[in-house]
């Protein structure tokens, strides 16, 4: 495979032997570009962050997980490119000199490339752009006096990456364009691995060293990205992301977008796929248990065949899923309102953080009991999994501090869970059994939410 | 003048455009080999096969090391020589290197070093400190014990007496930039060592020994580290040695960085410890007799356990007079990484344990912590202290820069406690002596009654505690917390000898200087306030000032950049070396000036002697061309230090540097969630060098300190493994878990003692300022119900929530 894409600023012919080099790999060992810093090889560190344009825009990412064939058609810019051509530092780098951002300096070029994006895209919400970026010198503080104070500068014009010269496809059948191309290739290919946002497969191949066969890049099918209204429903594409999910959610169903806010990171999120997050059948994935309180239906095709099921019917087992060989996550659709609905996510640390525990909750209460009940978790057993006797417990009584204290006992009917280096079984059993205090507590009313509480 | 300008790092701008250079990013020769361990997979046995042929033909493979191949010394120890390259027959931990595979790739390396065959006769392993106790497995002869007075008495009389146990885990190092080296041979058998490591003449030695060469042989060289807090003094020998092995076997240029997982795999972090501790004290809180155990696991190899847990009996007071006071310190031998040097240096631990007796008495009397607190001071310095030079309203930047006048020293020898006492408002009456630690140093330059009533003033902390119990009232699911806690820390490394350091400058003819010295740069701004010195010797602007790479052909002999020592020593033998050249340079234009040395004067770049003004590299072409030296080296040493470890007697310290914090949190009762809302920090740095590097040393050590007692939690399962071994399990504070309210502010009086411009140590103090947030936790977990919390460290969300339970009874 060959592929073509901007490099600050530079149209780069790059033959691809292996699918699976990254794009940090790549950088520094090949273009001698050692600004971009290793420092996890897994995404959670933000030390190779780089700037990639495409027609959505311009994002950050983890280029350790990110592999060479996804950028075709787009434009990387690295930390070499966030100065001006001549030299002239970008008004975030300058910031960050003046105000004593760097010690080590060994996460500042991320650093440097995520509030440089951050600064193009006019945000201002500086620890959610930062999130994904660690330091372990500064305390953060005089980066976020950095980022403030860059904030009002104009952009420099060397920041607006064009669209490369070839953008369009290069032809090659693990590159698909389309949703109908992938089903055909797939079908026919039904050992290869499908790579949607590379933030989980990336791991594979960076920690596990795994050989990955046959792979095939998702990211090109336009028409599996994207979000759809329908008699109030959104229909979610597969290679949507969880940015643009986000958006999708943030004044609908805000408790959702609150959890997808502290979903990994905004270098992990611009990544990440929806398809993929529920393809994958990890028990501790963060979209299943609010997409499963919703009522969510999933889309599953196979060549032209096409199937829809319960989301929680998808997960069969730890690692099984209900998805035959060559059959592939088109789509997702769930309500588009739901005012009951409650998300709590309950890791170590806030940011950037897999879910020791996710609970989503969505009860409705009609002439003054609880006529539906939709309840399910991650992190609580091998699938994400609905809490059937916590339902059965709730529904038909007064939705009540003693309704509650009634159903508690259920979720031990419900989850087993294990321990392990993020929670203890039993803590776990207790918060998800608290989360259902909190949830009734939050609509009467009471503060239960650490986030919202100022100094 | 440079010294107290509030300059960027030097090599600001080098990070932001990402252009400065650590070992990975440094272009090797062609033919570079890369290196990777394969590592025990069990954590105790004996090793019985080892079938490496699936690793030799894996692709890119060059040769496979193992412990059998080593030609000269298989050591990486800083210690006592248990400490192996590669595992010979006995293995003492999971993550052990077994062998080392030498490849064309660092992948190739990673991929085959997966594939070895190695039969281990596995034995149970000893992981815990309760399992460490029972087998008796331990470093030294036994535990140590220092004691003063009478504890065992003095506990049976007390009025109130209090038994308890807090267990406080370790901490992973997380510097951004992985364990790194890069060897390059070189003609006759020598070697050119490029390491990330805090302790380049450690490298030398270890490196030298393994390739059976005089010390002369290697040249060690750190530009920087990225990131080190102590991960680095030690753990950087292995990658280094092996590459060094590995390039003379074939001599082709060899590095090695762990791949991240690796990194936290093998190697040593914080020593987690347990303390147990039995306090006498009256009604008002005042402590009458202690009696601590520490237990701290130490790993499979001493490494740097001993000083570790020495430091942390010698914090067990913090800032507190323990009048009958016996600690007894363990050190255990367990089968997991070597606990190795980490900021505090075990200093945190040891103020843990004294923090959580202040808490847990002032819950008992019911008083309020700082309260308690200021009861069990040391006393206030006598004769005063220099007042703060600044208010805290001014932000940090240029300081007028005069040249401290040395204040009247007046320290006693050692311990004795002679002098006359000072009466001001916070000296007590005729009451006993009161300002000697456990270990009979007398505490000269206690300056935290004054930090404290700034502190608590400048903070509104009473008027936030009684805001704190009125929104606790109204509020039944989230509780706040607030807690104060001092910091008082002592400054020298505890192995006297460790305290010299060396320094080569060279002035060019030009006018330009070259400066050079042991410490080495990890972010903390050494070399950035070290030429400032240079800057302020000479008179001439800080970029007439060439800092370079910390090279063991420079400099010779060094100690480790660690125990926060890095400017005080560093700084005073640049400015020897500097007074040196300026001396000639004095002597040699007085002569041509018909002046006296003395009235030749250096300063805004320019050289005046009398009437004659010339600059300052017209200067040095004039001395030169007079054939006079413009190269000297430098040499310190911390003068009146005197100490025995096993009697746990003496003056270990030059100084103290001194620390106060008052934090509020929030937690939530329902799961234990907890963030922190606000910190006020007042910290003394002596009269600082560089403001704003000290105030980032303060907010990054707060916060690392903080990140240590909340959500960095290792864990290890049952055989051995650390499951949280990447920063996808392991947390390290992110971005939004700063306080919401950050205020750090200076004390800026001069240090007592005669450091450099009478600056004080800065790197590791401020990092136990975060013990004031873990004390806010344990308050606002207080507010709970009746009982006593026993938050336990680190006070993750879990914690938290038990803690919760606990207080509620």
């Amino acid at each position: 495979m060959e592929i073509a894409f901007l490099l600050n600023g530079e149209t780069v012919n790059v033959p691809v032997p292996d699918p699976t080099v990254t794009l940090l790999d790549w950088l520094r060992e090949e273009r001698g570009l050692t600004g971009t810093k290793e420092g996890c090889n897994e995404g959670d560190c933000g030390a190779c962050t780089v700037m990639v344009t495409d027609e959505q825009g311009a994002r950050a990412l983890n280029a350790c997980i990110l592999f060479l064939p996804q950028l075709q058609g787009k434009a990387v810019r690295t930390v070499e490119g966030i100065a001006g051509p001549g030299g002239s530092l970008h008004p975030v780098q300058e910031a960050m000199v003046d105000h004593h951002g760097s010690q080590c300096g060994f996460c500042t070029p991320g650093f440097v490339v995520s509030m440089a994006v951050g600064h193009l895209n006019g945000r201002r919400d500086h620890d959610d752009v930062l999130a994904g970026n660690l330091c372990r010198c500064t305390g953060y503080a005089p980066i976020v006096r950095a980022a403030e104070a860059a904030a009002e500068a104009p952009v420099p014009d060397w920041m607006q990456d064009r669209q490369p010269p070839h953008a369009a496809a290069n032809g090659d059948p693990a590159l698909p364009e389309s949703a109908d191309e992938l089903a055909a290739w797939y079908a026919a290919h039904p050992e290869a691995t499908l790579v949607a946002g590379a933030t989980d497969v990336g791991l594979w191949v960076t920690k596990q060293m795994r050989d990955l066969g046959e792979v095939c890049f998702l990211n090109r099918c336009a028409d599996l990205r994207g979000i759809e209204a329908q008699a109030g429903w959104l229909r979610v594409g597969a290679m949507t992301n969880m940015v643009e999910v986000h958006e999708a959610v943030r004044d609908r169903l805000p408790s959702y977008a609150e959890l997808i806010r502290r979903y990994g990171s905004e270098q992990v999120r611009q990544a990440a796929t929806i398809g993929g997050n529920i393809a994958n059948g990890s028990p501790i994935g963060d979209n299943p248990p609010p997409l499963i309180a919703l009522g969510a239906v999933l889309h599953l095709r196979k060549g032209d065949a096409r199937r829809d099921l319960p989301l929680e019917d998808f997960f069969l087992d730890y690692g099984k899923q209900d998805r035959g060989p060559g059959e592939f996550v088109e789509a997702v659709s769930f309500p588009a309102e739901a005012p009951d609905l409650r998300c709590y996510k309950l890791s170590k640390r806030f940011d950037q953080d897999i879910s020791a525990v996710c609970g989503a909750f969505n009860l409705t209460v009609r002439d003054g009991v609880v006529a539906e009940a939709r309840i399910a978790f991650g992190g609580m057993a091998g699938i994400p999994k609905r809490a059937v006797a916590v339902e059965a417990a709730l529904k038909g009584r007064p939705f009540d501090a003693a309704a509650v204290d009634a159903a508690l006992p259920a979720f031990a009917e419900d989850f087993a869970p294990l321990t392990d280096m993020r929670a203890s079984a039993e803590y776990r059993l207790t918060t998800a059994q608290n989360m259902l205090r909190r949830y009734h507590a939050e609509r009467t009313g009471a503060a239960v939410d650490v986030l919202e509480v100022g100094p | 003048m440079s010294v107290a300008s509030s300059l960027p790092h030097d090599a600001a701008r080098l990070h932001v455009t990402g252009t400065a250079r650590y070992v990975d990013d440094i272009p090797v020769p062609a033919g570079c080999l890369h290196l990777a361990f394969g590592i025990s997979e069990v954590a105790r046995g004996e090793i019985t096969a080892m079938d490496l042929a699936e690793v030799r033909q894996s692709p890119g493979v060059v040769a496979v090391l193992t412990a059998a191949d080593l030609p000269f010394a298989n050591d990486v120890s800083p210690s006592i020589h248990d400490e192996p390259l590669l595992a010979e027959g006995t293995v003492n931990y999971l993550g052990q290197p077994l062998f080392a595979v030498v490849a064309e790739s660092h992948l190739a390396a990673r991929a085959a070093a997966r594939k070895g065959r190695v039969e281990i006769a596995a034995e149970p392993p000893i992981l815990t400190i309760d399992e460490a106790i029972a087998a008796n497995s331990h470093f030294e002869d036994g535990p140590r014990i220092w004691s003063r007075g009478d504890a065992a008495t003095a506990l049976a009389t007390a009025p109130r007496r209090l038994r308890g146990s807090v267990e406080i885990g370790g901490q992973e190092h997380f510097y951004l930039e992985g364990q790194a080296a890069l060897a390059l041979p070189q003609e006759g058998g020598d070697m050119i060592v490029h390491s990330s490591t805090q302790h380049p003449t450690e490298i030398q030695h270890k490196v030298a020994d393994a390739i059976g060469r005089p010390m002369h042989a290697v040249r060690v060289e750190t530009r920087r580290m990225g990131g080190g807090f102590g991960g680095k003094e030690s753990q950087g020998n292995a990658l280094a040695v092996a590459c060094a092995v590995a390039a003379r076997l074939t001599g082709r240029p060899c590095k090695m960085r762990y791949d991240r997982d690796d990194d936290m795999t093998i190697t040593g972090k914080r020593h987690d410890f347990r303390i147990d501790y039995d306090v006498g004290f009256d009604d008002a809180g005042r402590v009458l007799a202690l009696d601590f155990t520490q237990y701290a696991r130490c790993g499979w190899a001493q490494d740097l356990s001993l000083p570790v847990a020495d430091r942390a009996m010698l914090h067990a007071d913090n800032a507190y007079f323990l009048p009958d006071v016996r600690i007894t310190s363990h050190r255990l031998k367990t089968n997991t990484q070597s606990a190795t040097a980490f900021r505090g240096f075990g200093g945190p631990q040891g103020m843990v344990g004294i923090e959580r007796v202040m808490d847990e008495i002032a819950h008992a009397v019911g008083r309020d912590g700082a309260e308690v607190r200021r009861l069990n001071y040391y006393d206030a310095a006598e004769g005063g202290l220099p007042a703060p030079r600044r208010s805290s309203a001014t932000p940090p930047g240029s300081i007028s820069g005069q040249m401290k006048k040395p204040g009247t020293a007046h320290r006693s020898e050692s311990g004795t406690g002679a002098a006359v006492r000072f009466g001001g408002a916070h000296s007590p009456g005729a009451a006993a002596d009161r300002n000697t630690t456990p270990y009979g140093m007398e505490v000269t330059d206690f300056v935290l009654h004054e930090m404290t009533d700034r502190l608590l003033a400048d903070s509104g902390y009473a008027a936030r505690k009684a805001a704190v119990a009125e929104w606790n009232a109204a509020s039944p699911i989230l509780k706040k917390g607030i807690a104060f806690s001092p910091v008082k820390f002592g400054i020298s490394f505890t192995l006297t000898f460790l305290n010299q350091a060396g320094a080569l400058v060279h002035v060019y003819q030009d006018g330009s200087v070259h400066l050079n010295h042991g410490g080495t740069e990890m972010g903390q701004g050494l070399f950035q306030k070290v030429a400032q010195v240079a800057a302020s010797r000479f008179g001439i602007p800080l970029d007439a000032v060439k800092i370079t790479a910390t090279d063991t052909a420079k400099v010779p002999n060094t100690s480790a950049t660690a125990a926060s020592s890095g400017s005080d020593l560093n700084g005073m033998a640049v400015k020897a070396a500097c007074d040196t050249i300026r001396d000639r340079m004095a002597e040699c234009l007085a002569t041509l000036h018909q002046a006296r040395p003395d009235q030749v004067r250096f300063a805004d770049g320019q050289v005046e002697v009398g009437e004659t003004r010339m600059t300052f590299a017209e200067a040095a072409a004039l001395t030169y061309q007079n054939r006079v030296s413009l190269s000297a080296t430098g040499f310190y040493k911390t003068p009146d230090l005197e100490w025995d470890r096993i009697r746990g007697h003496g003056r270990p310290f030059f100084y103290f540097a001194y620390g106060a914090a008052v934090t509020e949190v929030v937690i939530d009762t329902l799961t234990g969630e907890n963030r922190i809302l606000r910190a006020d920090i007042l910290h003394d740095c002596g009269a600082s060098l560089n403001p704003a590097i000290d105030i980032g040393q303060i907010e990054g050590g707060y916060v690392q300190g903080a990140g240590w007692l909340t959500t960095e939690e290792l864990v290890w399962d049952d055989e051995g493994r650390l499951r949280t071994h990447a920063p996808s399990t392991y947390k390290i504070p992110a971005c939004s878990d700063r306080p919401d309210i950050f205020n750090v502010t200076l004390w800026d009086g001069e240090n007592r003692a005669e450091t450099i411009y009478r600056s004080k140590a800065v790197g590791e103090p401020p990092l136990m300022l975060g013990i004031s947030a873990w004390l806010a936790l344990s308050d606002a977990c207080a507010a709970c119900g009746p009982a006593y919390p026993d938050l336990q460290a680190p006070a993750t969300a879990e914690a938290v929530l038990a803690a919760v339970e606990r207080a509620r009874g």
